[in-house]
């Protein structure tokens, strides 16, 4: 597949500092220069930030690459560059296509016109040729659903209405490569849906897809690429999944997987049991920091027992990113009814597929001895490993055909019957 | 009549995107790099752009005059309400010279240049500040938005044209062969109405004290420029001066090709045409230099 976007040592320099206002008027700018040149420097130098430092990205034909990265790290930047709306203050990037962006949807209309007039504004401010937009104006027209409302001014549209038209619009705007900013931040779900299911069909069409986003699960659900971004600089790129995964432990401090040396003192655990390793593992036993919702996920616990005791049984707590409780769990097996020898244990819980719900979770571990009606913990460790569950959305998952989201601590794969009356 | 319900709006389907033509994109390739130091026009762009220039102006003439009570009469009404109170006050009382033209068609086909460049420098002015939303958001050539603003004046300009010469046919006034220079007097207007709109609305991006200064400069430039009176009777010193406003030669060259007013002095309308073109070319220059802190600073 040939290069669509080849940036080399993006870096975008921003001025700041208190006598730089965005904007200010001419008696301030006078104001500063006098006193520059009575004193030879500003009261306060301008402070110099780079918003983006040593940016490079390369994106075949037809891939869907996704940015993440807290806030200000130069994801929206690193967009204005590649669409021209600002200039980078070093380096160089080639763009092998007509680029689109859906910074915002609705870009341009004016509340005056008619819904009609504003296809043909919206179209143009997009880069559509006015021949390209006469040709699908009844589908967009059709797309939209408002077609009663053609003829009535932007400004008497609900704001559905108005959010309708700008899609619909927007969905007919072919680029090659289309540059998509938290789109999916503005609407209802319905919307959002549809913005997703948007930029799907245009990564499948061959055409190439940027996607900055804070929603880690569309990220997940619909990049085969993904890039990091933090304070101005790619500090990972690769796999969306792998990204995501180290995005997260970065974020919330907890990986997939945590282990500790026979003499590390922060092992948990007291004189009777220490914890030596937990991980989260995919079906093969490969750790894993994201996992499909079809598939089952296992929470592998090592722990050592130090001397002879009661008997002590491993236990897990899963919380949701919430912080809400979806469950705890014992293993109940008789195995654990007796105590054990001094040694090493490996008690792996597996989590069925098609249970959690989507998004982040965290499992708290312990490894307590069983006293009706409390539990007595020997070694505890919280949210010590964490893990992020998505869906693939490919119909054949408790979401099926449902795009929205889909609300509970649990998400389970139900069996339904049914008569027909 | 029957009332129909209002439809809830049905959920459209999904559309699967149109084939990508793969031909056609390596025809387009766009390199993104620093500022260059001596920036250059890119007229290349901006003709590939030309289709939403003209979408700018439609957008501009459509929305104009929406709401209001006589619409586009307005463009009528706007050069004759002037007119007459010229007619009344210079005319009538100060009996100001008009180059032995009636004075009421005298004003009128000043005040009809006089607002083309009002309108265009005023517009052209605010034309960057009142398309944040679109230079925050979008790439296109940013000059597109001032050649706009100086564009859309023109239909006004055309409409008071149809006025002018029901106007001269009153006053028996036909034109000669003169009338073929008037565009290039129009085009003296644009020019320096387009340079001086390039250096103010990209000096409004950063300094928002431009607003203000607009409307005094307004208030001044009709004296300045000949509109009121006729430049040529004036002692000579004074034409020579008035000779550095390039509005002095777009505005007595105008009567002069249209109404046959008096000839403009070759030498000043040099001066005016030299004026205008180097007011132009620094506009450009200004413009281009600003254009990359626009959306930083906007």
């Amino acid at each position: 597949m040939p290069t669509a976007i080849k940036a080399e040592g993006l870096s975008k320099q921003y001025r700041i500092g208190q006598y730089r206002p965005a904007y200010g008027t001419l008696r301030d700018s006078i104001t500063n220069n006098v006193r520059k040149w009575r004193t030879g420097h500003l009261h306060d130098d301008p402070r110099e930030i780079w918003a983006l430092r040593d940016v490079s990205l390369e994106a075949r034909e037809g891939e869907v690459i996704g940015i993440i990265g807290p806030n200000g790290a130069g994801k929206s930047t690193l967009l204005k560059i590649l669409t021209k709306i600002t200039w980078p203050t070093h380096g160089r990037a080639e763009i092998h296509g007509r680029v689109g962006s859906l910074l915002e949807v609705g870009t341009g209309f004016h509340p005056e016109l008619t819904g009609r007039e504003n296809i043909y504004l919206n179209g143009a401010i997009l880069g559509m040729k006015r021949s390209e937009i006469s040709r699908k104006l009844d589908t967009i027209i059709e797309f939209s659903g408002i077609e009663k409302f053609m003829d009535t001014p932007v400004k008497r549209y609900s704001s559905g209405m108005f959010v309708r038209l700008a899609f619909s619009v927007a969905a007919h705007f072919e680029p090659d490569i289309m540059v998509v900013d938290e789109v999916l931040a503005v609407g209802d779900a319905d919307f959002q849906r549809r913005s997703l299911g948007r930029m799907e069909s245009l990564g499948d069409s061959g055409r190439t897809v940027l996607f900055v986003s804070h929603n880690l699960h569309a990220v997940l659900q619909l990049c085969d690429r993904a890039l990091l971004l933090q304070d101005g600089q790619v500090v990972r790129e690769g796999n969306t999944h792998d990204v995501v995964a180290y995005y997260e432990e970065q974020t919330v401090g907890s990986g997939a997987r945590v282990s500790w040396d026979d003499s590390d003192p922060d092992a948990p655990g007291n004189d009777l049991v220490r914890l030596r390793s937990v991980r989260v593992i995919d079906e093969d036993g490969a750790p894993a920091a994201t996992i499909d919702v079809r598939r089952a996920v296992g929470i592998e616990v090592e722990f050592r027992v130090l001397r002879p005791g009661p008997a002590v049984v491993p236990k897990i707590k899963l919380l949701d990113q919430h912080g809400a409780i979806c469950f705890n769990a014992l293993d109940v097996d008789d195995r654990w009814n007796a105590p054990k020898a001094p040694g090493d244990y490996v008690a792996t819980a597996w989590i069925p597929p098609n249970l959690l719900n989507e998004g982040r979770h965290s499992v708290d571990v312990n490894v307590v001895t069983l006293a009706t009606p409390k539990l007595i913990p020997h070694a505890s460790a919280y949210k010590i490993v964490a893990f992020h569950v998505y869906d693939p959305a490919d119909g054949d998952s408790a979401r099926g055909l449902f795009g929205g989201e889909l609300r509970g601590v649990v998400r389970p794969l139900l069996e339904w019957t049914y008569d027909e009356q | 009549m029957t009332e129909t319900p209002l439809q809830t709006p049905q959920r459209p389907v999904e559309r699967p995107a149109e084939p990508r033509d793969a031909a056609a994109r390596s025809a387009f390739v766009t390199i993104i790099q620093p500022p260059p130091r001596w920036p250059r026009l890119e007229a290349r762009e901006l003709w590939r752009f030309r289709e939403l220039m003209a979408v700018f102006v439609w957008r501009d003439l459509k929305v104009r005059y929406k709401q209001t009570v006589i619409g586009a009469g307005w463009a009528l009404l706007q050069p004759v309400l002037p007119t007459v109170v010229y007619t009344l006050v210079f005319g009538k009382y100060a009996n100001f010279p008009s180059d032995k033209l009636p004075y009421p068609i005298f004003a009128f086909a000043s005040v009809l240049i006089w607002q083309y460049f009002s309108a265009a420098l005023t517009v052209s002015s605010g034309s960057l500040v009142a398309n944040v939303g679109l230079i925050t958001k979008v790439y296109f050539p940013r000059l597109l938005l001032p050649l706009g603003a100086v564009t859309t004046p023109l239909v006004d300009l055309a409409l008071g044209v149809v006025l002018l010469v029901f106007g001269m046919a009153w006053y028996d006034i036909w034109p000669s062969a003169t009338v073929l220079f008037a565009p290039g007097f129009v085009a003296i207007a644009l020019a320096s109405a387009l340079g001086a709109g390039l250096i103010f609305s990209a000096l409004n991006v950063r300094y928002r004290d431009i607003p203000f200064v607009i409307p005094v400069f307004m208030q001044v430039m009709p004296f300045l420029s000949g509109v009121i009176y006729a430049v040529s009777d004036l002692p000579p010193k004074w034409q020579w001066l008035l000779a550095f406003n390039p509005l002095t030669t777009a505005v007595s060259g105008w009567r002069w090709a249209v109404l046959g007013g008096a000839q403009p002095v070759l030498g000043q309308a040099a001066i005016g045409i030299a004026m205008a073109i180097l007011l132009l070319v620094a506009g450009f220059a200004f413009f281009k230099r600003a254009e990359p802190k626009f959306a930083d600073t906007i």
